[in-house]
């Protein structure tokens, strides 16, 4: 073990790069404000700000799934970068404050471009949605929304402080067994309230709800799999990353492997459950459902719909389909990139497709946004790297990763 | 087929196995094959076998089931017997997929499992020779295959030396026949010893 770089050192140009996106972040969001804050109500401003924000909170928040799910199934493999998801995962503290507010700005800004169901005449009017009107009210959409994000936190940093809180006493067998069976726990609990908020409510609450007469039952799970498909395609690319660096001495072409397995199978369930969504409501033909896919299919939107595919199902299908690809460090780089930037477009026509039905309004606003997101998981994430031990050197499972092979 | 002579090594460890696969490999004698009870995690390696294609013909199988289902699919409702299905076009892509799906995962899956049984000569009544019965239960078996120039008492004690037990000689045929195991009325070492 003396020859593992435990402690991971933000190198200078990391740093610079993370301010520079971060700044390119600040710049759009003054110029758009400017440009767009007041024209039409906000509307292209404040969908551009939901986007890039829910987007980038679910992505990290995958990566606590990710350590969490594999915690709760006593998985081994993925121990010797446990440390990295857990850094990104620190990253849903300032994300998910910073989607808080916006959230809470688009609730109560007074204004109903956005979720048309805070329009309080037409809710009087409208028979759906004075049904709906329990659920999709301020009032539920905040609280949900606080536990939301709060629980995300908490959890989050309850389970990373059970990790780190063995770094420096070895532990007995059994202690041991304590310790795993405590973490079973915790990442049981995260995993429950995960599901009741990514795979289910929140994804309605917060994207859903800007068609607030549609629904579909697929599309909670739809925005999971989105995120998670790109949450380990960020968490590969900071294990490059580190790799490349000469940090994670344990991590090799093996785990490469799993994590473009991961971002290989679960392209392929994106595609499933979009397709299953597409298929019923084109199949059915019914008018209020297939207004969901009137601007995507065949209006403006017709572009990035097919785009969408082609990124995340065709390119990952047929790139990924080999195990040299997967094995390959250059090759999994160029498709983390891709999927990360498929998924930001899928995102980006749940909320465009929506909120601006007519015209396609991307332009450097939105690229500049997503930047700045990009910045700022960097920088959060170095951080909390280069603050703790790159290796949960004294966990019981350690060696399972040090020697596996698929 | 060819009838060959064996010379047949038994281990009761894969501890002791992996360093004398290892070290006969090196030593430069031919393994015909090693047998265990349960799949051994990295023996393929030691072994020396190359990696499997089984999946590069899945891939085709695959696409041989997407094209069959497409095109016929296509035929039938485009040109064989076109019926209106609630006004949609005769050519919808869409409803398609889940029967362009299923037959993809059918072809490459049943076809998979065929080219398995032929690749490993796995059939009803296809029977091949069995060097050590306990194979299948307990013990490890690994057989070193004779050429005209090998010492047969060298190969048996550098077995003995690299922690083999029971190492025998047997004379087998190498390749399949037609047979039942049930039949078979004399025990298989005798009848390879004899």
């Amino acid at each position: 073990m003396a020859s593992i770089k435990e402690h991971f050192e933000i190198p200078g140009r990391y740093k610079q790069w993370s301010m520079g996106l971060m700044g390119v972040g600040v710049l759009s969001l003054i110029v758009g404000f400017i440009l767009y804050g007041s024209h039409d109500h906000g509307t292209r401003f404040w969908s551009a700000l939901l986007q890039n924000s829910v987007y980038f909170l679910l992505i990290v928040n995958a990566a606590m799934f990710f350590f969490a799910a594999t915690t709760l199934a006593w998985g081994g493999f993925q121990m010797a970068f446990r440390r990295v998801t857990e850094a990104i995962a620190a990253s849903v503290i300032p994300i998910g404050g910073i989607t808080f507010v916006i959230l809470m700005c688009i609730v109560f800004g007074g204004k109903h471009t956005i979720y048309e169901w805070l329009d309080k005449d037409l809710v009087a009017k409208d028979e759906i949605l004075k049904g709906k009107s329990g659920f999709l009210s301020p009032t539920f959409f905040t609280i949900y929304t606080t536990l939301t994000i709060g629980l995300w936190i908490l959890l989050g940093r309850k389970l990373r402080s059970l990790s780190r809180s063995i770094d420096d006493s070895p532990l007995e067998l059994g202690e041991a067994k304590k310790y795993i069976f405590k973490n079973t726990v915790w990442a049981a609990v995260y995993i429950v309230w995960f599901a009741l908020t990514v795979a289910s409510v929140t994804p309605w609450l917060w994207l859903m709800s800007i068609n607030a007469h549609w629904f579909s039952t697929m599309y909670s799970w739809y925005t999971f799999a989105s995120s998670f498909v790109a949450g380990m395609a960020l968490i590969s690319l900071f294990v490059v990353y580190l790799k490349n660096q000469g940090y994670l001495e344990y991590v090799n072409q093996e785990h490469l492997h799993d994590l473009g397995k991961f971002q290989f199978a679960f392209s392929i369930f994106w595609t499933y459950l979009w397709f299953d969504q597409f298929m019923l409501i084109w199949y059915a033909n019914i008018s209020e459902e297939t207004i969901y896919f009137k601007t995507r299919f065949e209006g403006a939107y017709q572009g990035i719909f097919y785009l969408n595919l082609v990124i995340n199902f065709l390119a990952p299908l047929l790139i990924f389909m080999k195990r040299s690809s997967k094995r390959n460090y250059a090759t999994v780089t160029f498709m983390s990139v891709l999927l990360i930037f498929g998924h930001w477009l899928d995102f980006y026509q749940m909320v465009f497709g929506s909120t601006s039905p007519d015209h396609v309004p991307m332009n450097l606003f939105d690229f500049g946004l997503a930047l700045g997101f990009v910045g700022l998981i960097m920088w959060q994430t170095g951080r909390v790297l280069a603050k703790f031990p790159l290796l949960a050197k004294n966990h019981p499972f350690l060696k399972e990763s040090i020697i596996h092979h698929t | 087929m060819a009838v060959k002579k064996f010379v047949v090594g038994v281990f009761t460890d894969e501890e002791v196995l992996f360093p004398a696969v290892k070290k006969v490999r090196s030593a430069g004698y031919k393994i015909h094959e090693v047998y265990t009870p349960m799949p051994i995690h990295g023996l393929d390696h030691a072994l020396g076998l190359r990696e499997t294609s089984l999946h590069t013909a899945g891939f085709i199988y695959g696409i041989t089931g997407t094209t069959t289902a497409l095109s016929c699919i296509g035929w039938i409702f485009n040109s064989d017997w076109p019926i209106n299905f609630g006004g949609k076009s005769h050519f919808d892509l869409p409803a398609w997929i889940p029967i362009t799906f299923e037959l993809t995962v059918l072809f490459s899956a049943v076809g998979m499992v065929l080219t398995f049984c032929y690749l490993c000569q796995l059939a009803p009544f296809v029977r091949r020779h069995h060097f050590n019965l306990r194979s299948t239960d307990d013990q490890f078996t690994m057989v070193i295959e004779c050429t005209d120039k090998t010492n047969e008492a060298d190969v048996t004690a550098f077995l003995q030396s690299v922690g083999a037990t029971g190492i025998n000689t047997q004379i087998a045929e190498t390749g399949w026949w037609l047979g039942r195991y049930d039949k078979e009325k004399v025990p298989f070492e005798q009848k390879a010893l004899a």
